[in-house]
């Protein structure tokens, strides 16, 4: 699976959520932030590209949010625990997003978990 | 005056308070985990404290992005379950210990640790999964009143280890100077290792986490020593978050007994524990770090 991804699509290792991350995040942080309040919730899904245009995301963070590009959320700044609140609306799991960071199917991802987890040396 | 009486490090996973509100606690993946908890859980039923001190970190649910302290105490009367964006939790309101919140924050100060407070403050699974893990059906209320101690680990730089394992200290003897004869267990919560973003998702390290939970009892000197690379290389970037279980430790005070610790993989994507020690001044006067003050010869 890995394999077949570009490079350049590669998670990088570790997204450690400093203080330009922050920044270059903040928006797209809020935005899903907001997800919080059911009432955002049904507004979101109702129009997500006008919900987007609220919060000023760079069109980088709003393509990444419109088409649940992960990784390029967490390229841009997103911190896994608001683009969390994201993938939750969807249904979609940690698990799920363990996958997509790995180039695992989510049942590749959830295995390896359930033999040990992964181990990095 | 008041005692330490317990202390529990314990993983607060979201998916293990997922488990138990939708019973599914004796399913094959489950079992093995709630099985292992189930010592630790008989001993604290027997010994119900007055108040929790929960050391724990928000998870983008009652911290938002303009203000991330580094440490925070919840002083209000009451704490909502946050709907962290799926609906709430279907667990009771935490009530406030107000009072001891009021004296926690004045001692930290005075012992130069600068305590943000929260007067409001919705909070997340990072608290009510350990309160869970304590007490699993609590019915309509918690057996106990909570103080809910923040400490940042999801924004970059964190505290460092040392200062929590200090902050703990401190900790410690703010509470055994409250003049009321209460009960408190800190629950230090988070861990172990973990990481959720980036191509190391899914890193599980057994060889750190069986160190960390060995060494929590009898050196957490080593531990602090550790620096936040160190455990962000060692444990993933979220496995940080067991540096909230020096806090804990260093309000224990020197002399601790461990009653039962479990660790399991995986809850999800993360490796499990849970360690319960019981404080020399749960049976004795006053723990030997405060031998010679005058609480000790009560």
């Amino acid at each position: 699976m890995a394999g077949d991804t570009p490079r350049d699509d590669r998670a990088r290792d570790d997204y450690v959520q400093d203080l330009a991350r922050a920044r270059r995040g903040y928006a797209v942080n809020r935005l899903c932030g907001s997800l919080m309040d059911p009432a955002n919730r049904r507004r979101f899904t109702e129009n997500e590209a006008a919900y987007c245009e609220e919060y000023g995301l760079t069109p980088e963070q709003r393509r990444a949010v419109l088409e649940r590009d992960w990784i390029a959320l967490a390229d841009l700044g997103a911190s896994i625990f608001y683009t969390y609140k994201l993938a939750m609306l969807d249904g979609t799991s940690m698990q799920d997003l363990g996958g997509v960071f790995t180039g695992m199917t989510t049942e590749e991802f959830t295995e390896a978990l359930r033999r040990g987890g992964r181990s990095f040396g | 005056m008041a005692r330490v009486v317990w202390g529990l490090a314990t993983s607060h996973v979201p998916s293990i308070g997922a488990a138990m509100d939708h019973h599914r606690t004796e399913t094959p993946y489950w079992k093995p985990l709630f099985d292992g908890y189930a010592p630790a859980r008989s001993w604290m039923a027997a010994h119900r404290p007055d108040v929790a001190v929960v050391v724990y970190n928000d998870h983008a649910n009652g911290v938002g992005l303009d203000l991330v302290p580094a440490f925070g105490i919840g002083t209000a009367d009451y704490y909502e379950v946050a709907d962290e964006g799926w609906g709430r939790r279907p667990v009771p309101p935490v009530i406030g210990a107000p009072e001891l919140s009021e004296h926690l924050v004045r001692e930290l100060m005075d012992a130069e640790f600068d305590i943000a407070t929260f007067n409001r403050l919705d909070v997340d699974h990072g608290l009510t999964v350990p309160l869970s893990v304590y007490c699993p059906d609590p019915g309509d209320a918690w057996p106990c009143a909570v103080v809910p101690l923040l400490v940042n680990v999801i924004q970059y730089p964190q505290p460092t280890a040392a200062r929590c394992l200090g902050l703990g200290r401190a900790l410690g003897r703010a509470i055994r100077s409250f003049p009321q004869d209460i009960e408190v267990a800190v629950l230090g919560t988070g861990g172990m290792s973990h990481q959720l973003a980036g191509a190391r998702a899914g890193l599980i390290n057994t060889e750190f986490d069986r160190m960390f939970l060995r060494d929590i009892e009898t050196d957490p000197e080593k531990l602090a020593a550790l620096s936040r690379e160190d455990y962000i290389r060692e444990a993933g970037t979220e496995g940080i978050e067991l540096i909230m279980w020096l806090v804990m430790r260093g309000a224990l005070g020197d002399r601790i007994t461990r009653i039962h610790d479990t660790y399991h993989v995986p809850a999800s994507n993360t490796a499990v524990a849970a360690a319960l020690f019981e404080t020399s001044s749960a049976s004795e006067t006053a723990p030997s770090e405060e031998a010679g003050e005058e609480e000790n010869t009560a």
